[in-house]
C-alpha cells in the first residue's frame, strides 16, 4: 500500500521526447489507468515506475521514497504485462512461486500464497500446467496471480487485456475491479482502451504526445474535457467537431459555424459570453443529438436540419452519419427514429451539454466555470 | 449462398491434381538415390570393417555376402593391441572438455551481447564475427610459437584452449542470436521478480536455450572428434593423440593395413553419430511455446 508520484518527469530517447514534464500524485490504494493512442508514452511512464526505462529527468516517489536509482526488484512494485511474460520452461506454480523463491520467502509460505491466490483466480487446477497448455484467459490469470502473491505495494498493469477476445476482456475487465476492491492496493493501470479506461479507473490520466491532457475522474472526464483531444478521445462515438465563430447579438450568445447557427440558452451563454468574438471549436456529443420527434424531456433543444448519410441500427439506439454543408457528423438517437438515407432529417441539438473549445490553444473555455458547478462532482468516489 | 459456393471451393484442388500428376514419387525417388550415394561409402567402410585382411586383398566389399566371411578380429587388433584403445579415450578425454568449455565461456558472453548494455558491445561483437572469417590455417605458427613459450604444447589443457579458442567465434553468434530472440518481456519480468543478471541467465536464459546449447553441443563435438589439424599440431605428445592422428599414422606406417584403416575409422565414426542421436530430441522447436502471446 502506498502512494506514488510523479514530478517533473522527463524522457527522452535520442532527440525524441517520450514523456514531457510529467505530473501525477497518485492516492494510496487509488486505480488510476494511464490512457491515451499509441506512442503518448504512457507505457513509457508505467515503465520508468517500474525501474525498467531510466528517468531522464525529474523524480518518481513511491511512497516516500524516490526511487530513481533502486532496481526494480527493490520497489515492492509487481507488473502484469500485455504479453503475460510467463516462464514457459516453468510450472503455473512455479511461475507464481519464482518471486517468492527469489526472495527466500519460506516454502510453506510459498505454498500458502500460490495455492491461496491460485483458488482465488479459478486456476487452482492448472498449477501443474506448463504456460503453453494454457487458453489466453488462464495465461492472463496465471500472470495476475504471479503479480499477487508477491504482495506488493503497487500494482502495475501494462495493457494486460489486450491480448483477449471481446469477451473475455469484459469478464476480465470487472475480474481485475473486483481484485483491486478486495486487495486495496494502488493499481496503476496502462490501456488504450477508453472504455477500460473509464469503467475501471477510479481517476484517468490522459496523455498524448508525451504530454499529460487531463486527470480526473471517469464523470468529469466526460463532461467536463479539459482540450479538444480529450473531448475526442473519451466517448465512443467519439464527440462531433465543428470549426465555428461566437457572436454576441441582441444580448443572446450564439454558435456559428459556416452549416448552422446556434443561439445558446442563457445559462449556458454567460458562461461564454466574455469569448464573443472569437474563432472556437464547438463540440457535441452523439448523444446530445436527438431526433426531434423522440427528444427527452427537460433538454434545451436547438433545431437544425441536415441530410441522412448512412444509418446504423444498433437495436438499442441508432447511429445516424449526417451530412450539411460538405461537414459530416454523427448523432446518436432513439432507435424508433425514422431517418431514411438520401431524405432531410431535423434533429434537436441539446445546448445544455455543449463544449467550446479556443481554436488556437483548443482549450475549453469553460473548464474552471465548470469545475466549479456542483453536479460535475458527483460519480465517483 | 455459402451452400452454393461451398462444392466449387472442395472440388478446386482436386482439379488442379488432375491436371498436375503430383511430384511426390519422384521427390522421393530422388531422395533415395541421394541417400543411397551418401550412404554406400560408409557401409563399405562397415562392411569391410568385418573382413578378414586377405578378402579385402582379395575382393571388394560388394562381394563380401558371396561367400560370407566375416571376422572380429579387425576390432580387437584396433582396441587393444594397436594402441587405439589408448586413442580412443584420447579423444574422449580431448573433446569433453573442448566441448564443454566454449559451450560455458561462448553462453556467457552471448549473454553479454544480447543483453547487457556496455560501452562498445556492439564493436566487440563485430569483432567476434571477423575472427569467423579468418582461416584457421593463418594462426597455427604464431599460436604454437606462444603454446611453447607457455609450455603448452602437447599438453592436453593446451588442446582445449586451443580448441575452445577456435570454437568461440561461432558458438558466441550462435548463441547470441539465440539469445536476442527470447522475449524482453521475460528478462523484464524476472527483473521485477527480484532476479538478477545471473539468476536470469542460470534459470530462465539457459533452461530455454537447451535446443541451441544441443545444436551447438553437436557442432562442436564433432567438430573436436574430427578434428585432425590442431591435434597434429598442437599435441606432439604420443601419449596423447586422439584417435584421428593414429589413424592418419596407420596410412603412413603400414603399406595401409585396410582391416585396421577401416575398423578404427568406424569406431572414430560410431561416437558422433551416437553423440547425435542422444542430442537430436533437443532439437525440438518450440520449447518457448506459451511465454508470450504472439
Amino acid at each position: 500500500m502506498a502512494t506514488v508520484s510523479f514530478r517533473h518527469v522527463w524522457k527522452r530517447f535520442g532527440n525524441t521526447v517520450a514523456v514531457k514534464d510529467l505530473n501525477i500524485e497518485v492516492a494510496d490504494k487509488e486505480f488510476l489507468v494511464l490512457v491515451g493512442p499509441s506512442g503518448c508514452g504512457k507505457s513509457t511512464s508505467l515503465r520508468m515506475l517500474a525501474g525498467l526505462e531510466e528517468i531522464t529527468e525529474g523524480e518518481i516517489l513511491i511512497g516516500d521514497r524516490v526511487v530513481n536509482n533502486v532496481a526494480p526488484k527493490d520497489r515492492d512494485v509487481a507488473m502484469v504485462f500485455q504479453s503475460y511474460a510467463l516462464y514457459p520452461h516453468m510450472t503455473v506454480y512455479e511461475n507464481m512461486a519464482f518471486g517468492l523463491r527469489l526472495r527466500k520467502t519460506p516454502k510453506q509460505v510459498i505454498d500458502q500464497r500460490v495455492r491461496e491466490a491460485a483458488r482465488s483466480l479459478g486456476i487452482d487446477n492448472l498449477l501443474d500446467r506448463r504456460p503453453r497448455q494454457l487458453s489466453g484467459g488462464q495465461r492472463q490469470r496465471v500472470a495476475v496471480g504471479r503479480a499477487i502473491v508477491r504482495e506488493p505495494a503497487v500494482f502495475l498493469m501494462d495493457e494486460p487485456l489486450s491480448n483477449l477476445d471481446a469477451k473475455l476482456r469484459v469478464e476480465a475487465r470487472s475480474f481485475i475491479s473486483k481484485l483491486h476492491q478486495r486487495l486495496g492496493t494502488t493499481f496503476i493501470y496502462v490501456t488504450h482502451d477508453q472504455v477500460e479506461a473509464m469503467t475501471m479507473g477510479t481517476r484517468i490520466a490522459v496523455m498524448s504526445a508525451g504530454e499529460l491532457q487531463q486527470i480526473d475522474t471517469p464523470y468529469n472526464l466526460y463532461h467536463n474535457p479539459r482540450n479538444v483531444f480529450v473531448a475526442g478521445f473519451i466517448g465512443s462515438p467519439s464527440m462531433n467537431f465543428f470549426d465555428a465563430v461566437l457572436k454576441e447579438e441582441d444580448g443572446k450568445v450564439i454558435v456559428e459555424t459556416p452549416a448552422f447557427r446556434i443561439p445558446l440558452p442563457p445559462a449556458v451563454g454567460n458562461m461564454y459570453r466574455g469569448h464573443a468574438g472569437k474563432r472556437v471549436v464547438f463540440g457535441v456529443r452523439p448523444e446530445d443529438i436527438h431526433d426531434v420527434d423522440y427528444q427527452p424531456p427537460g433538454i434545451l433543444p436547438a433545431i437544425i436540419e441536415a441530410n441522412v448519410e448512412v444509418v446504423e441500427q444498433m437495436g438499442n439506439e441508432m447511429n445516424l452519419y449526417l451530412e450539411e454543408q460538405g461537414k459530416t457528423f454523427i448523432a446518436r438517437t432513439d432507435p424508433r427514429t425514422q431517418a431514411r438515407v438520401g431524405k432531410r432529417q431535423a434533429v434537436a441539438i441539446n445546448t445544455s451539454n455543449i463544449h467550446l473549445f479556443d481554436a488556437n490553444t483548443e482549450l475549453s473555455l469553460a473548464y474552471e466555470a465548470k469545475q466549479a458547478q456542483p453536479e460535475t462532482i458527483g460519480a465517483s468516489n | 449462398m455459402t451452400t452454393t459456393t461451398a462444392p466449387r471451393v472442395v472440388e478446386t484442388p482436386r482439379a488442379i491434381a488432375r491436371l498436375r500428376p503430383s511430384p511426390r514419387w519422384l521427390l522421393h525417388i530422388v531422395l533415395v538415390v541421394i541417400a543411397v550415394i551418401w550412404l554406400a561409402p560408409s557401409v563399405g567402410l562397415l562392411i569391410t570393417s568385418f573382413r578378414p585382411p586377405a578378402a579385402i586383398a582379395d575382393s571388394g566389399w560388394w562381394t563380401a555376402f558371396s561367400p560370407a566371411r566375416f571376422t572380429l578380429a579387425n576390432y580387437e587388433h584396433v582396441l587393444f593391441s594397436q594402441g587405439m584403445g589408448q586413442a580412443f579415450r584420447n579423444s574422449f578425454l580431448i573433446t569433453i572438455p573442448s566441448t564443454i568449455l566454449p559451450l560455458i565461456v561462448a553462453s556467457l558472453a552471448a549473454y553479454a551481447f544480447a543483453w547487457l548494455d556496455f560501452p562498445g558491445r556492439d564493436w566487440v561483437f563485430l569483432g567476434v564475427l571477423v575472427l569467423l572469417i579468418i582461416p584457421l590455417q593463418t594462426t597455427l605458427v604464431p599460436v604454437l610459437q606462444m603454446f611453447n613459450g607457455l609450455g603448452l604444447n602437447g599438453t592436453l589443457h593446451g588442446l582445449w584452449i586451443a580448441h575452445t579458442a577456435y570454437g568461440l567465434p561461432f558458438a558466441i553468434y550462435l548463441l547470441r542470436n539465440f539469445f536476442a530472440s527470447l522475449p524482453r518481456d521475460l528478462f523484464e519480468s524476472a527483473r521485477i521478480d527480484g532476479a538478477n543478471e545471473l539468476t536470469i541467465f542460470s534459470r530462465i536464459v539457459i533452461p530455454l536455450s537447451v535446443p541451441a546449447l544441443a545444436s551447438l553441443m553437436i557442432f562442436q563435438f564433432m567438430w573436436v572428434w574430427n578434428d585432425l589439424l590442431i591435434a597434429l599440431v598442437f599435441m606432439s605428445n604420443p601419449e596423447y593423440q586422439p584417435m584421428t592422428v593414429r589413424i592418419q599414422a596407420l596410412l603412413g606406417t603400414y603399406a595401409t593395413e585396410w582391416h585396421i584403416m577401416s575398423a578404427s575409422a568406424f569406431v572414430s565414426m560410431a561416437v558422433p553419430l551416437i553423440v547425435f542421436f542422444a542430442l537430436q530430441r533437443y532439437f525440438v522447436t518450440g520449447i518457448t511455446a506459451g511465454a508470450v502471446k504472439s
